[in-house]
């Protein structure tokens, strides 16, 4: 036993992605007071270069599938399509912050280290086979995103966004927290390969209540992290308050891991169960469907507006959770690397147009784009119509991707009631396309800077990317389905 | 590369050579896309010549692999009916850019990006044989045409944008669903596969089934058509839309719908097709007098025309609905007169507008002597559109009534109050508009018709003519693809009576007497 504490370099080279964004992010912290280096935003370009080279290492341990440090890890297809996509997600916001905080008028070397430290949390969840290393990923990546939701010190929504994220947060991780005690408890391990057998023999016996009440209190801790109801909040006070980029961040990356986690526990774990949780999905996933849709058709602000979509987003990927299928998983994952791009796209868009202190975040504040930025306008219009659904965008087809699913897997009401509050939902994309296409400028043309190079690397990365998934899905299909999606079930 | 998929690619190849030309050059653009949508039609005049009635199935057939792991293809083809719809929507297009060639001096760019993206899309639509394409031709019109009226419209644009996006949005997710369910039983988006297996009997659904998936069809093709109840985002589009805009969706976009009810809903479900024939036939009829009565009324001349094509679509539905080869016949060369004559007056009625910059019938009155010519015209598409004999509509509007008098004649007496009534409104406004004396400013704003006015407007008052008199240059096509579709849709009958005795004798004996009666 002692001689497998020491780690073999294979296992070493599947935790290397991880390892790279600490080193990164700790080079950052230690360089932060360096004066010199803030005035010509090196920190930027070290996380940038952290982030690039975690992807090609995430790739490259992909080519080495197996289990790392006595089975914490596990680096499997699954875990590698989630590592890389929070990664990506990391550069895209990167890329984004940069001109955000030249604005701002800061190179602020810690927001660059938390990012860095939050995406490597999210890379653990990702990967993460055992429920310990699941609450240690999580923490790591709240914790950074706790404090990059406040980041902008001095202003007060932004201050009330990360305490009302920091509360709420923590009280639904000691829910996470509490139900993996009671799994332990239960099953006497935490490791979710060996969790499967012991919970599968418990299904017949008076305990298996007492695994579905592990299994709801681990609901509440991941559903707070997706948003989805009735612990979704939160999301938009937090998405309004937190700065653009940020909140950009937080409805990709926390939620892309978050939602790992979801499907790995609830399909492996507690997979003899899936008859008896995924009620519980289902209605979750109708009732985060209705909630975001409806509520977000009343906002004005578009940030707000972005939120409560975010929370509709959630329910949709729920509808594929709560198939409880490889259909439903690969839809997830799909479904989940569209929106990354389309969300990223949308609110690159809104973070350029906010301007210095986001001061233009409402819709009306969009009138007239088309004839003021016709370039970004159109790029904003593939996003929106993306979020919407409409065919030859990555979201139509991640959304028929997740209906399907759940037509597979009889869950015809769903599905029909899914897809309806989905066309209640485009009234409110149609307002912003309507400020943009049919309503005058507010303010004279030539107001608006143009459009910086990072962010415009963004825009155009996104929008590529959201009709490329729309057009030629096959590619991220094949990443996503296949009998390899879970080894941590056949493996040792 | 056949010529169908020539045709399909042209519009979207002109896009992004379009999009390369720079905005300030709007006289380029212009000439541009009118040269790229001239250049479809004449090769889509190819896919007719092509065209062999004794031929089965589908020609110009491609049938390539799209998304391999969920067995979704690029399956296009052409049967008798998609011809001509296809071969409208392609004459309709470089017309609609005459149209809005002055009458459109804002985003000259973008509006003519959007017109060759809605004509890939209408092309798209009639030429789809997979479920999955259909449905992506289906949204992928749907977004240009709620630009063209959310930008270029009139007052209202916006909500009238946003009202027809939500409407077909709503309806088209229910399809999407109906979509997901026949691929769950079958594992196919091939339309053919699909019809082939549900008529040969190898996949059959219960008749609660078939209920559902049907109505979910009907419903989405419906709210196109658009039938009685569901017709409210018609006006609205209608008359806030740009000339170009009303044209292509009242003569191409429309059809959509009725396509699809003829295309899916027909073979598919034959059995509870018919059975719902009642209820549908009843709200068909309801539109065409309800149309054509709340036409009568109209102060707005653009909502007169609008109104008209709820009335005039109310034939195409009851056409299809009788289940027998003329109506069917009738219903699809009703579609095409419509696309024709609709089109026209839309385009008329919006050369009005931009003479004297009101829709208001009580502002204008002897416009017939200024401008005489523009008054022939506008006559000679008010009588093909009332259906008057050696014109275009009474053929159509004739086998229809034909074809429901065999079905139910009481149905052709109902149906038939609508075209004396459609001749009511019709003359009227023209006797509001042309006749009387011209007032002052009547006399200095409206000149007669320009060269290229007499472009767009030529072609389709040769059809009207040619359409009403030399009726076997379309027919025997039309014909064949309904035969054939009527055929598909009545094998399944016989198979549903067959499963009869399980159902209970007493209740259900009289109901397939009358299927079989009807299916003959």
């Amino acid at each position: 036993m002692p001689a497998s504490f020491v780690p073999r370099t294979v296992e070493i080279l599947r935790f290397l992605p991880e390892l790279l964004l600490t080193v990164a992010g700790t080079i950052i912290m230690v360089l932060a007071p360096i004066r010199r280096l803030r005035s010509v935003g090196a920190f930027a370009y070290l996380a940038f270069a952290g982030l690039v080279s975690a992807t090609i290492a995430a790739v490259a341990a992909q080519s080495h599938p197996g289990f790392s440090f006595s089975g914490m890890l596990v680096v499997d297809a699954f875990g590698t399509f989630f590592r890389v996509l929070v990664i990506v997600a990391g550069l895209l916001i990167v890329l984004c912050s940069v001109s955000y905080w030249r604005r701002e008028g800061s190179d602020p070397a810690e927001y660059y280290a938390l990012l860095l430290f939050s995406v490597t949390g999210q890379c653990l969840m990702a990967t993460a086979d055992e429920l310990i290393m699941i609450f240690i990923g999580l923490e790591i990546s709240s914790i950074g995103s706790y404090i990059l939701a406040g980041y902008l010190r001095n202003d007060r929504r932004s201050s009330e966004a990360a305490l009302k994220y920091f509360l709420l947060g923590s009280f639904a991780t000691a829910f996470l927290l509490y139900g993996i005690a009671w799994i332990y408890g239960l099953t006497g391990t935490t490791s979710l390969v060996e969790i499967e057998p012991a919970a599968a023999s418990l299904l017949r016996a008076p305990a298996a209540i007492l695994v579905m009440t592990a299994a709801a209190l681990m609901f509440v801790g991941l559903a707070f992290k997706v948003s989805a109801w009735p612990f979704q909040v939160w999301a938009p006070d937090v998405y309004q308050g937190a700065p653009a980029p940020v909140a950009a961040f937080l409805s990709t990356g926390p939620k892309a891991a978050a939602f790992a986690v979801f499907l790995r526990v609830y399909l492996t774990a507690f997979g003899p169960y899936s008859q008896r949780w995924a009620p519980l999905v289902w209605i979750s996933a109708l009732v985060t469907m209705l909630v975001g849709n409806f509520a977000a058709l009343r906002q004005s602000n578009i940030k707000r507006l972005l939120g409560y979509s975010s929370i509709a987003h959630a329910g949709y990927v729920l509808v594929a959770v709560a198939a409880g299928s490889d259909g439903g998983a690969a839809a997830v994952m799909f479904y989940l690397a569209a929106y990354t791009f389309m969300n990223v796209g949308a609110f690159a868009v809104v973070s350029h147009f906010a301007r210095r202190g986001e001061r233009y975040v409402e819709i009306q504040d969009f009138r007239g784009l088309a004839e003021r930025q016709p370039g970004t306008a159109a790029l904003m219009t593939v996003f929106l119509l993306s979020l919407i659904g409409v065919p030859m965008t990555g979201g139509f087809f991640g959304k028929f991707y997740i209906f399907k699913a759940a037509v597979d897997a009889h869950l015809i009401w769903l599905t029909v009631l899914g897809l309806l509050s989905s066309a209640v939902g485009a009234y409110y994309y149609l307002r912003i396309l309507v400020a943009m296409y049919m309503q005058e400028p507010a303010e004279p043309v030539n107001t608006l800077p143009s459009v910086p190079a990072s962010l415009k690397v963004v825009l155009w990365t996104c929008a590529v990317a959201t009709i490329l998934l729309g057009v030629f899905p096959s590619f991220v299909l094949r990443l996503a389905t296949g009998p390899h999606v879970f080894t941590g079930q056949v493996l040792p | 590369m056949n010529l169908l998929n020539f045709c399909l690619a042209l519009p979207l190849v002109g896009l992004s050579l379009l999009l390369a030309i720079p905005a300030h050059r709007r006289a380029l653009i212009r000439q541009f896309s009118l040269a790229v949508t001239i250049l479809v039609f004449v090769a889509s005049i190819g896919l007719a010549f092509g065209f062999r009635t004794s031929v089965e199935g589908y020609r110009f057939q491609t049938d390539l692999a799209w998304v391999p792991s969920l067995d979704i293809r690029y399956h296009v083809g052409i049967d008798g009916m998609s011809l001509w719809l296809v071969l409208l929507s392609t004459l309709l297009m470089p017309i609609a850019m005459l149209v809005s060639w002055r009458h459109i001096d804002r985003n000259v760019k973008a509006f003519h990006a959007f017109l060759l993206l809605l004509e890939f899309g209408l092309i798209g639509v009639f030429v789809a044989l997979d479920f999955f394409l259909f449905y992506v031709f289906w949204e992928v019109s749907l977004v240009p045409m709620y630009f063209l009226i959310g930008v270029w419209g009139h007052e209202r644009r916006v909500y009238a944008a946003v009202k027809f996006f939500l409407y077909t949005m709503a309806g088209s997710v229910l399809m999407l669903a109906a979509i997901l369910y026949l691929y769950n039983a079958t594992s196919t988006f091939d339309y053919p596969v699909v019809v082939s297996q549900l008529s040969s009997g190898r996949l059959s659904f219960s008749t609660r089934e078939q209920t559902w998936l049907f109505l979910a069809f009907f419903v989405a093709f419906a709210i196109k058509v658009p039938l009685f109840p569901l017709h409210t985002w018609l006006p609205d589009a209608h008359v806030e839309a740009p000339t170009a805009g009303s044209v292509i969706l009242a003569s191409v976009m429309l059809k959509m719908g009725a396509y699809g009810i003829i295309r899916f809903c027909l073979p598919m479900f034959p059995s509870v097709a018919r059975a719902n024939a009642d209820w549908i036939i009843i709200l068909a009829i309801v539109g065409i007098v309800y149309g054509a009565l709340v036409a009568m009324v109209q102060p707005n001349m653009k909502k007169l025309v609008a109104y008209s094509s709820v009335s005039h679509l109310g034939f195409v539905v009851l056409g299809i609905f009788s289940f027998t080869q003329r109506g069917l016949d009738g219903a699809v060369y009703q579609m095409l007169n419509h696309g024709i004559s609709t089109g026209a007056l839309f385009i008329l009625v919006g050369l009005l507008y931009e003479r004297r910059h009101s829709l208001e019938i009580a502002d204008y009155g002897g416009v017939a002597a200024p401008a005489p010519n523009l008054a022939s015209v506008f006559m000679i598409a008010t009588l093909s559109s009332i259906g008057l004999p050696v014109l275009n509509n009474f053929v159509g509007e004739y086998l229809v009534l034909q074809g429901a008098a065999q079905a139910n004649f009481r149905w052709a007496i109902y149906a038939a109050v609508g075209v004396i009534l459609s001749a009511c409104y019709m003359l009227w406004l023209y006797q509001r508009i042309f006749f009387g004396k011209a007032s002052p400013a009547i006399s200095s704003q409206v000149r007669d018709l320009g060269s290229r006015e007499w472009a767009a407007l030529l072609p389709l008052l040769i059809l009207m003519i040619w359409m009403g008199t030399a009726t076997q240059t379309f027919l025997p096509t039309i014909s064949a693809a309904n035969a054939r579709m009527l055929d598909a849709s009545k094998k399944n009958v016989e198979f549903h009576v067959m499963s009869l005795p399980e159902a209970g004798e007493s209740t259900m004996k009289p109901t397939a007497f009358k299927e079989l009666r009807r299916a003959r």
